[in-house]
């Protein structure tokens, strides 16, 4: 097997025995969208605990399973409707920034495609320019997936101040990927059950576009999803013909490029596959 | 013939490695059709979700390459103004008529 980063967990749903089933595959690090809990919390003081929770237990855990855990701040799109909370909310996420596994800000975008959410993204991206971090963007779901995607590349575009080799549009599908990397963002392909892309779809996406400034995630979360999408996907490629090496890129080599741009992102690209630890 | 962004696999081994996965896959849809027409009461032959669904299968039938992104677009809210208030927190699979 070969060593992969999912850039896309949400591992404070997630067991213990994952961690230990994601290291077993090959898993060397993980980065965790800050994300929706179910219900919509009422204040800013929950997303303190959460944040605290993402930047101190979390790693903690990982780290038990040789798993590097790191993250990224916001409030969800779901409920980035609460324009007052979303304030009371952007206020807090500066004090957590200088944590040593905090990567940026995400993952922030669109849920419904409502005029507050556009504004609450708004103030994001603004924040992360301000403090110069990486941008990871969530993508709406299915009928919103490409109304959405459309509205927050042209938010994106229209922004001199946005180096786009910066920021990850993920979760995105066939509809949609072409206008994220043709304006020069990085795209995610999220292997996640039903709402998202299958392994084989994914692949289909990756033979057709090339693998530049794409990478894959399982985006595991509460829902049904499975943390060991990506060695799943890398069974399906090799399956489908495709060599070790172009794996490797893949699943290892372009999250690596895309998030050292942090430089707290401690892997780098490895010119070979550096087989399961 | 080979197109740019070809599958590494010949026509003959995808049939030998995924037909019988998706000979699966035709049928479930069949079954749920059928089911549909099974169904005890029949109050949603004009839901908005099933009309779209009919579509999808039309565009699933063309010979033409570029299938998935054809009905991706069948299935897509294709407005463009921002909904003024959230509606809710899900998404339905496909655009109500009024979203078109």
């Amino acid at each position: 097997m070969i060593n992969y980063i999912d850039l896309h967990a949400h591992m404070v749903s997630r067991t213990t025995d994952d961690y230990h089933a994601m290291a077993l595959t090959g898993c060397v690090a993980v980065t965790e969208p800050a994300f929706w809990a179910g219900y919509d919390r009422v204040s800013a003081s929950a997303f303190a605990d959460y944040f605290k929770h993402l930047t101190e237990f979390e790693p903690q855990r990982a780290a038990k399973y040789d798993i590097q855990h790191y993250t990224w701040l916001c409030l969800n799109p779901k409920e980035g409707e609460d324009r007052g909370l979303a304030r009371e909310v952007l206020a807090i996420i500066p004090q957590f920034l200088d944590r040593p596994s905090v990567l940026g800000i995400g993952e922030i975008g669109l849920n419904r495609v409502t005029r507050n959410e556009l504004a609450t993204f708004i103030d994001h991206v603004e924040l992360a320019l301000e403090h110069n971090q990486l941008i990871h963007i969530h993508t709406p779901h299915l009928e919103d997936k490409y109304k959405g995607t459309k509205a927050i590349v042209e938010t994106l575009a229209s922004n001199s101040r946005i180096d786009p080799s910066r920021v990850m549009v993920d979760h995105v599908e066939e509809h949609t990927i072409r206008m994220v990397l043709e304006h020069g963002f990085w795209a995610g392909l999220t292997l996640y059950p039903m709402t998202k892309v299958s392994p084989g779809r994914a692949i289909d996406m990756l033979e057709i576009y090339g693998t530049e400034r794409l990478c894959v995630a399982s985006a595991c979360d509460w829902g049904p999803s499975q943390p060991l999408a990506i060695p799943n996907c890398m069974f399906e490629m090799r399956r489908r013909g495709h060599s070790n090496q172009w794996i490797h890129e893949v699943v290892y080599n372009n999250p690596c490029r895309f998030l050292s741009q942090s430089p707290k992102f401690k892997f780098a690209p490895l010119e070979q596959p550096a087989l399961v630890h | 013939m080979q197109i740019e962004g070809s599958c590494p696999r010949t026509q003959r081994e995808l049939i030998e490695l995924e037909f019988i996965e998706h000979r699966t896959k035709i049928l479930d849809i069949a079954a749920f059709l059928d089911r549909f027409d099974r169904s005890v009461e029949h109050n949603a032959n004009d839901d908005f979700r099933i009309k779209a669904f009919r579509e999808a299968l039309k565009a699933l039938n063309s010979h033409e390459f570029g299938r998935v992104e054809r009905i991706q677009m069948l299935l897509s809210d294709m407005s463009s103004e921002l909904r003024v208030e959230r509606d809710g927190q899900s998404a339905y699979g496909a655009a109500k008529e009024s979203e078109q």
